[in-house]
């Protein structure tokens, strides 16, 4: 029995892949699939904030930095593979058709390169920030304020360097992803299942960190970060970790929104769009480890469909959803599920042990 | 521990090799980049055996750029009601789904894949901002649907399956350099919002200034969503140009005005003229823009034998605020427009539209005069405009071109545009 | 010095702006520890009574000295009502409040766009405001002079307030310790809710003075709510003497780097600024020590 439940969630990941990964091609039309693929990437990184929110207690409100460090490494790839070898993208020719390519595009240019900038970037600027930030133990609503701040500040300044990054109108109208063409159904199908094989990556990474003693210290670190500094650990470090893993799976969320949506915008990346990317995690549950993923995509979809319908009555769902949520269900659906889950143990008078998930996360 | 917990972390790898190489092994038939076979364009399934035609309304009806689409998407429902009225096209009704941008540009090109794809519309009328024709061109380009696009904008395009029923800068921003020449102007500030269109059209007004003998004495930018322009104001105070070129979009436009009154430079001293404030935006500036001067193609004030009627129809739809302005003008030029070219077609398929319109002679008697549309650059001929503000927040006319002015945005006309960046943005757009 | 002056005074008056819109926060963040996304809504409905009011009375003379109080009366019951309704349950989970309230502000947002013109309104300014003066050969902008003298009263009224009042005493006591005060007879639930009223109805007074500086419409408020909360917590929590300077120091510097750079690039800079300056200073400029605050 207690077999049964610890291997649950991996049951549980195993039925997701199968549906992401072989029922949802099966039925799904061309369209809905491109749309599943552009919730999955956000479900990426929500799964990275439910490791940093949920179990960590750092509200990352500047997701949108990370995402979009590994959007524009993917874009800035893509733009040049479908400009071709030793030509201009198309809208620095408006500015100045005879200025050389911007030094930091030139890596770009490999394949081999924007690969490893996607993992890499986000490794070193959140390592920094997060270093900087947690060892002077900011914490709370300022470590959300920062990080808002400077999601805003990127957005603005990817606005404003027209030349160097396309500005507000930011990158699109790729032709290729790595030598495939963008425009072929069954590349469009490859690049929504490596969308979804990576989701389901990510989500087995939480759930082995989860199991971790690590795992363990982050939860310990959240709910009081004194006695575990007392224990001798440093939770700056713990803490780092968490938002370094975090970061990259923004990253990574990020660089394939870039194929499959066939844009990005400093809008994808600044204030609105980081908050919207914690909107799906509240929803789902910032704790569980299904929660942020399907919340992330439950918002996406009211997005593509109730915002579709009725625009302005969508606004309002969001609004409500948001004060809802967090009023009376602050750790989201999957509260639910779990609080049925309790309540099947106590009629069974099996003594379970106490999640995580059911704790409020007081400051 | 440390061995099962190694185990754990192969077990992990493995899981995500394997997802990976399924992903890869089972889409190992999509087409490479050196394949012959590639570039496969989107068939069309455009429904018309029914006595009804879908057609996409695409407008920002939440976030910021609400504020100016929402007006484009009334009144292109009232378009849509008027054909209707008068029999539809080709006998078949309007059904108008309207869809919302939600001023993001990602969400411009899902939205414009959803409308071809899902309800398979036969044209999409909207957007508003460059950025969001852009992020909607390669989509209509990969999936051969039609895009009419209402707005002014920086020229320097030309889509086979776009169709600009605004003016490109031929028919504006030219227009309004050489109002400023005639009025012997000889110094210019330049100040406009952070993005594409005010930064192209400056590079355009920096290279006419020079062969017109006037000089740029400084130029400034603000992002779209910022209201404060005292510094940027102080700078133009102190460097004391003849007049100011105003390329900024939306609301900021008022925190300009303001800063501009506020630093006590006047219509006398420091004219501004601007091509983004029309008589839906200048009456949330209140008096303070009094005076000042817009290029623009239609004016509410134009005396033409289709303006009377398109103002009173307007005044009486449901929604309507109560005045008319280019953009607005533009966008129910685009649905009679295309009325026109499927009429001529005899169809509503994609291809025979195009072909009707590249055959040439699709006029439509709009408010703004008799405009006639380029087959070859999908734009439209238009009169040139200066207008003034008056205290009504109404324009008086004071200069207008000779005659109507034939789209041309690669200035292929205009000699002083170099050929090298104009031959370099052909060869990048194709 | 020539060069300098415009830059230094048109930074003082967005300092004060700044100050205008983060000295509320000083209270509900500050005070309360509540973290209210909706301020920017807040300041947007003070914009709009002053629209409102100059429809009534039509002559701006009067209407935007009449709106101010007004504005400070409408945001303060906006944000009682958020209070009664939503904050009231969350104070032992502050992190929870600036989620809720991004809901709040969203609806807000949407609602005033359904509500007023989408365009914007206008609010015309005073012609007691119209004008210049001249300060050694820089005609300085008289509605600049008018938001600094508004800044300083409201800080004045403010600081006396919480100072002088038996109220400010209640609250001081309640932030510093809220068993305590509870326990020698402060009834610390009205305390809350009376701070959240006055906090946002500084929001209002904000928002008339914004409405003479820029557009009044639903997305106005979105453009100060990051600034205000970067300068608060700039400032030290809680801390009026440090909102002052820190608002100050942010809006000159970021008059200064525009003046230098470009608008884009000075929002990025101290922006960017302001972060490193809390590494250097995570309590910011004036700290308080209490018992009552972890």
């Amino acid at each position: 029995m207690t077999k049964f439940t610890t291997r649950l969630p991996l049951i549980g990941i195993g039925v997701f892949a199968v549906l992401l990964l072989v029922v949802a091609p099966a039925v799904l039309s061309e369209h809905w699939i491109s749309n599943l693929g552009k919730y999955c990437c956000l479900a990426i990184a929500a799964v990275g904030i439910g490791l940093a929110w949920g179990r960590g207690g750092m509200l990352v409100m500047g997701q949108g930095v990370f995402f979009g460090l590994g959007a524009y490494a993917m874009a800035m790839h893509l733009t040049l593979e479908t400009a071709g070898p030793g030509a201009l993208p198309g809208f620095m020719i408006l500015y100045d058709p005879l200025a050389p390519l911007p030094a930091f595009w030139e890596p770009f240019r490999s394949e081999v390169f924007t690969l490893v900038a996607i993992v890499l970037l986000p490794v070193i600027v959140s390592a920094i920030l997060g270093y900087a930030l947690f060892k002077r133990r900011v914490k709370g609503a300022y470590f959300a304020i920062l990080t808002q701040a400077l999601a805003v500040a990127l957005a603005v300044l990817i606005s404003s360097t027209i030349r160097e990054t396309g500005g507000d109108t930011g990158l699109s109208n790729f032709k290729y992803f790595f030598g495939y063409v963008l425009n072929d159904e069954a590349n469009k199908l490859m690049v929504y299942l490596i969308a979804a094989a990576l989701l389901v990556v990510c989500l087995l990474a939480v759930w082995q960190f989860n199991r971790s003693r690590f795992g363990e210290l982050l939860v310990a670190t959240r709910d009081a970060e004194e006695r575990v500094r007392f224990l001798g650990y440093d939770p700056a470090n713990i803490k780092l970790f968490a938002f370094v893993v975090a970061a990259v799976m923004a990253s990574i969320g990020g660089a394939m929104f870039v194929p499959i949506v066939g844009i990005i915008t400093p809008q994808e990346i600044g204030a609105s769009a980081s908050i919207l990317m914690i909107a799906g995690v509240a929803l789902g549950g910032r704790a569980s480890l299904f929660g942020p993923a399907l919340g992330a995509m439950a918002i996406g979809w009211g997005q593509s469909s109730l915002g579709s319908s009725w625009p302005e009555g969508w606004i309002y769902i969001l609004g409500l959803i948001f004060i809802f949520v967090i009023l009376f269900l602050p750790m989201g659906l999957s509260s639910l599920f779990d609080r049925a889950k309790g309540l099947i143990r106590r009629s069974s008078d099996e003594p379970g042990p106490a999640t995580p998930e059911l704790r409020e996360v007081v400051k | 521990m440390l061995n099962t917990s190694r185990r754990r972390v192969k077990t992990l790898l493995a899981t995500g090799a394997i997802a990976a190489t399924a992903a890869l092994v089972l889409s190992g038939c999509g087409s490479r980049a050196d394949d012959a076979t590639a570039a496969a364009a989107g068939s069309s399934c455009i429904d018309t055996s029914g006595d009804t035609i879908k057609l996409g309304f695409l407008n920002s009806l939440t976030g910021g750029m609400a504020i100016s689409e929402k007006t484009v998407s009334n009144v292109l429902h009232m378009a849509a009601d008027e054909i209707n009225a008068d029999g539809g096209i080709l006998g078949k009704q309007i059904e108008y789904i309207q869809e919302d941008g939600a001023t993001d540009w990602p969400t411009f090109a899902e939205k414009t894949e959803k409308l071809l794809t899902q309800d398979c519309v036969a044209a999409i009328f909207g957007g508003w901002t460059s950025s969001s024709r852009k992020a909607v061109k390669p989509v209509v380009e990969e999936l051969n649907g039609l895009f009419f696009y209402p707005v002014q904008y920086e020229g320097l395009e030309a889509s086979p399956n776009i169709y600009y029923t605004g003016a490109t800068t031929n028919q504006q921003i030219i227009p309004a350099m050489d109002f400023l020449a005639a009025e012997g102007v000889k110094t210019l500030f330049l100040a406009g919002s952070d993005y594409v269109f005010p930064r192209t059209a400056n590079a355009i007004i920096k290279l006419y200034a020079a062969e017109l003998g006037i000089e740029i004495v400084g130029e400034e930018y603000v992002p779209l969503d910022k209201d404060d322009w005292t510094t940027q104001v102080a700078k133009i105070a102190a460097a004391k140009p003849d007049f100011v070129f105003n390329t900024i979009n939306g609301s900021s436009n008022v925190g300009f005005i303001k800063a501009y009154y506020d630093a006590g430079l006047t219509p006398e001293t420091t004219p501004i003229i601007s091509v983004s404030i029309a008589e839906e935006e200048a009456p949330a500036m209140g008096h303070e823009v009094t005076g000042n001067y817009a290029s623009w193609n239609y004016f509410q004030s134009l005396d033409t034998p289709d303006n009377p009627k398109f103002i009173e129809d307007w005044k009486a739809y449901p929604g309507s605020s109560g005045v008319t302005s280019d953009p607005m003008e533009a966008a129910y030029i685009s649905l009679y427009l295309y009325k026109a070219l499927v009429e001529k077609a005899g169809s509503f398929e994609v291809d025979a539209v195009n072909a009707a319109a590249a055959e040439g002679g699709i006029t439509f008697d709009a408010p703004e005069g008799t405009v006639t549309l380029n087959g070859d650059n999908h734009h439209i001929s238009k009169p040139g405009h200066i207008g003034r503000i008056n205290a009504d927040n109404q324009f008086d006319i004071v200069w207008e071109s000779d005659g109507f002015i034939e789209p041309d945005p690669f200035l292929d006309g205009y000699d002083w545009f170099p050929a090298d960046v104009r031959d370099a943005l052909v060869a990048s757009a194709g | 010095m020539d060069e300098l002056l415009p830059p230094l005074l048109n930074g003082t008056a967005l300092g004060a702006l700044l100050l205008l819109a983060a000295l509320g926060l000083t209270l509900t963040f500050g005070q309360m520890g509540v973290i209210n996304m909706a301020h920017g809504e807040f300041i947007m409905a003070g914009a709009f009574v002053a629209y409102v009011t100059q429809q009534v009375i039509p002559s701006s003379d009067l209407s935007i000295p009449l709106a101010l109080p007004l504005a400070f009366v409408v945001a303060g019951f906006l944000g009682l009502l958020l209070e009664v309704t939503i904050i009231q349950w969350m104070y032992r989970r502050p992190l929870d409040t600036l989620l809720a309230t991004v809901g709040v502000a969203l609806i807000l947002q949407q609602a005033a766009l359904q509500i007023f013109p989408a365009q914007g309104v206008p609010v015309e300014k005073p012609s007691w405001l119209d004008g210049q003066i001249d300060v050694l050969g820089y005609e300085w902008p008289l509605r600049q002079v008018f938001t600094i003298v508004l800044a300083a009263a409201c800080v004045a009224a403010l600081a006396a307030w919480l100072k002088y009042s038996s109220f400010g005493r209640r609250i001081r006591a309640t932030v510093q310790n809220r068993d305590l005060a509870e326990t020698s007879g402060v009834a610390t639930r009205s305390v809350d809710r009376i701070t959240f009223f006055v906090g946002s109805g500084l929001a209002g007074v904000a928002g008339v003075a914004a409405s003479l500086i820029g557009g009044t419409n639903s997305q106005m408020g979105v453009q100060y709510i990051i600034p205000a909360f970067l300068v608060v917590v700039a400032g030290g929590i809680g801390q009026i003497a440090g909102t002052v300077i820190a608002a100050l120091a942010v809006g000159i510097a970021m008059t200064f780097f525009a003046y230098w750079t470009s608008g884009s690039l000075a929002q990025v800079l101290a922006f960017v600024l302001v972060v490193i300056f809390l590494q250097i200073r995570p309590q910011g400029l004036f700290t308080v020590r209490t018992r009552g605050l972890a």
